[in-house]
């Protein structure tokens, strides 16, 4: 690496003749998205890998509401089964492994600097997904250690957790040659990331716990994994994508730092409302329900900062599908946010609390936030790390339809059907097989929407696939729905440059802007 | 340099806070718990039982954590006299209170469904005694076989005619349905001793 890499370059003198600043920037911008290349298609490839898995395993479980004498004569596709195998493949294949390599990118991307410890990372890919096959096959052969989010036996997770480890050494090595002053607000979400996820696997993987403290432990871990490490990851890209494929500042960058700290700060303690009414002592769930309720602060924080610099460019959305997929992603973030918020309060709970409800308010948060973000985030990397571009507008458009849909019907249904279900057990007097009964048809519901987002996986993985084979013919621009309007994505758009206008570097040279 | 640092102590610190308070605090609160009056440990039959209901699980459907009064509708029901208490769950390795109840909370199944045979068919084919039920039949827990070829140490399993096998076949209970059995019996909830 030359001194070309360095941030300051395109303001200084003596330019080699005939190249602008602009190109230099560009330059140096496609070296260090190909440092990155090999470790962040792997880990995104075996992110959609599990995504296929797990989906398929979700689509089992839920057709045996429908059909509960189906696949019963072999013990390892019964639902008590396939519905933990399910979970753990999405949270620890899907979202944290497609997660890590959305990460790594925008890790290097916003250091500036290229990826250091390439062989770490990959060796890290080979042992997370040999944790997760021994994970999934160990959950359907009988293996699971019973713990709602950790069901994976500790064979799976230890080779997880160094490959966790490894993934964390890599990012430290980038870290120390960053050739930036300005730490962006992504970077402080994935830094911290990078502390919480490894710290709460090994903290819950303690042989210490039983009995009630073992629950309370259990639901501190399983809400903290999806609020202290998937969440920052979906922030972060967030926090980056919006304003970089608009072409505009976030819109007040000293309120994300509010927003960064009282996430930090609050989010730890929200988990064990889950045992509200429960054995665990009373002060617990308390705390529990004031610092659920006080996430409304960061939450808005991150409403105002995402959705106030989308507005007025609402149009864009028509055309750029990492637009469109983030903006449906951080949409979805203020509300199950919110309403996560809401329904840690007792009366709430009383009601939810053992439903469907509960499953909805989980799909919410994994998938309309979390995993609608890192589609519309690899929907911006790939082509920059593989110089390709995506084959099929169309196909792209099927896949955001599908699981759009798709998550917006279950969610629907599973939020009615809980809440029918809960109102209904309130009730002494309503016989439990009637309960039964009048979850039914919404179950109904969540066989056809999860069908339909399984689609939208074998869509996108197809693509995915395409892309990273390079095949069929290279288009010269980025891929959008529909033509773009020159000039609607910055100045660079649609003339076979694939960068877009670089809004989150002037933030860093002109901060507070 | 000084920056990152500072992100990374302030991350820490407020992750270290809530791991002793919500997961280490609650297990020096929670040590001294003396077992509720009823709650023993596993026998080898038991324990047996208590892995089989891991194994296949059943936490995703069954909580075992009855509401105490006045919050929820589950003494009303009959799930229990009480509300659930620290004490009952001493000797559970892996805690099963679950946090959903597409069937029934099971913490004190016992005392409202004693019966062998009924569990049993249950387990077997739960649309045989409970109709309209979603559970999962579990057939794998059990032989089907031919009457004359029961040996008398086995349990055979009353199965109303429209489910039960064919012929003069008959379902015969394994050893880990018969643990599973065992397990679920010791869910039961006394009542306490008001001046403890």
């Amino acid at each position: 690496m030359s001194e070309a890499t360095s941030s300051s370059v395109p303001r200084s003198p003596g330019l080699p003749p005939g190249q602008s600043p602009d190109d230099l920037e560009a330059n140096w911008r496609r070296t260090v998205d190909r440092s990155t290349r090999w470790p962040v298609v792997a880990f995104i490839a075996s992110g959609t890998f599990w995504l296929i898995i797990g989906s398929l395993l979700a689509l089992i479980a839920s057709f045996k509401f429908q059909y509960p004498d189906w696949w019963t004569q072999q013990a390892w596709l019964t639902f008590g089964r396939i519905r933990p195998a399910h979970l753990n493949t999405v949270i620890y294949g899907w979202i944290s492994m497609a997660g890590v390599g959305v990460a790594t990118w925008l890790w290097s991307r916003l250091l500036k600097t290229q990826l250091r410890g390439r062989g770490l990372q990959l060796i890290s890919v080979v042992l997370w997904n040999i944790g997760m096959v021994i994970g999934t096959i160990g959950i359907l052969a009988g293996y699971s250690r019973s713990i709602e989010w950790v069901e994976m036996p500790y064979a799976a997770f230890a080779f997880i957790v160094p490959a966790m480890v490894l993934v964390v050494a890599s990012f430290l090595l980038t870290l120390r040659e960053r050739r930036v002053q300005h730490l962006f607000i992504s970077v402080w979400y994935l830094g911290a990331a990078m502390l919480w996820g490894p710290f709460l696997v090994m903290a819950m993987l303690l042989p210490i716990y039983s009995g009630v403290p073992e629950a309370t432990a259990n639901w501190w871990y399983a809400h903290n994994i999806l609020g202290l490490w998937i969440t920052p990851m979906g922030l972060a890209a967030a926090y980056y994508f919006i304003p970089k494929v608009i072409g505009r500042p976030v819109y007040s960058y000293h309120l994300s730092y509010l927003g960064f700290w009282t996430l930090a700060l609050f989010y730890n303690w929200a988990g064990v409302h889950h045992l509200v009414g429960g054995p665990a002592p009373q002060w617990l769930a308390t705390v529990s329900i004031v610092f659920s309720v006080m996430m409304i602060i960061p939450v808005i924080v991150v409403a105002v900062n995402h959705h106030l610099t989308v507005v007025g460019h609402f149009k864009k959305l028509k055309y750029s599908p990492t637009l469109r997929f983030i903006v449906f992603g951080a949409m979805s973030y203020t509300s199950v946010s919110l309403q996560g918020s809401m329904q840690s309060i007792r009366s709430w709970q009383e009601i939810t609390h053992f439903t469907h409800y509960t499953i909805a308010h989980s799909h919410l948060g994994v998938y309309a936030f979390a995993t609608m973000i890192i589609f519309g985030a690899i929907y911006y990397i790939m082509p920059r790390v593989t110089d390709w571009e995506w084959e099929s507008p169309r196909l792209i458009s099927i896949h955001f339809w599908t699981t759009g849909l798709g998550v917006g019907a279950y969610f629907t249904a599973l939020t009615i059907g809980g809440v029918i279900q809960g109102l209904q057990m309130l009730d002494p007097d309503i016989a439990f097989l009637q309960i039964v009964d009048s979850t039914k048809p919404w179950l109904v519901v969540r066989s056809v929407s999860g069908t339909l987002m399984t689609i939208g996986h074998f869509v996108f993985a197809y693509l995915l696939v395409r892309i990273m084979m390079r095949s069929g013919t290279r288009s010269d621009g980025p891929t959008y729905f529909r033509p773009a309007p020159a000039g609607i994505f910055g100045s660079r758009a649609g003339d076979g440059s694939t960068e877009e206008t670089p809004s989150v570097e002037e933030i860093e040279e002109r901060p507070g802007l | 340099m000084t920056r990152s640092i500072l992100i990374f102590l302030g991350a820490f610190a407020a992750i270290s806070m809530s791991f002793t308070a919500l997961a280490l605090l609650p297990r020096l609160q929670l040590a001294t718990v003396e077992p509720t009056p009823g709650t023993d440990a596993y026998t080898y039959e038991e324990q047996l039982g208590y892995e089989v209901y891991q194994r296949e699980g059943c936490l995703y459907c069954h909580s075992q954590q009855v509401r105490p009064d006045g919050f929820g509708s589950d003494i009303a029901r009959g799930w229990g006299r009480r509300g659930s208490r620290p004490g009952d769950y001493v000797f559970d390795d892996r805690h099963q209170l679950g946090t959903m109840r597409t069937g029934p909370d099971l913490h004190d199944i016992a005392s409202r469904q004693p019966s062998q045979d009924w569990h049993l068919a249950h387990l077997y084919q739960p649309r045989s005694v409970s109709p309209g039920s979603v559970m999962p039949a579990y057939p794998y827990l059990f032989e089907v076989k031919k009457e004359s070829q029961v040996r008398p140490s086995e349990v055979t399993v009353p199965i109303t005619p429209k489910y039960a096998p064919p012929g003069d076949s008959v379902v015969v209970a394994t050893e880990e349905a018969l643990a599973l059995y065992e397990y679920l019996m010791t869910l039961k909830l006394e009542e306490l001793d008001q001046s403890s």
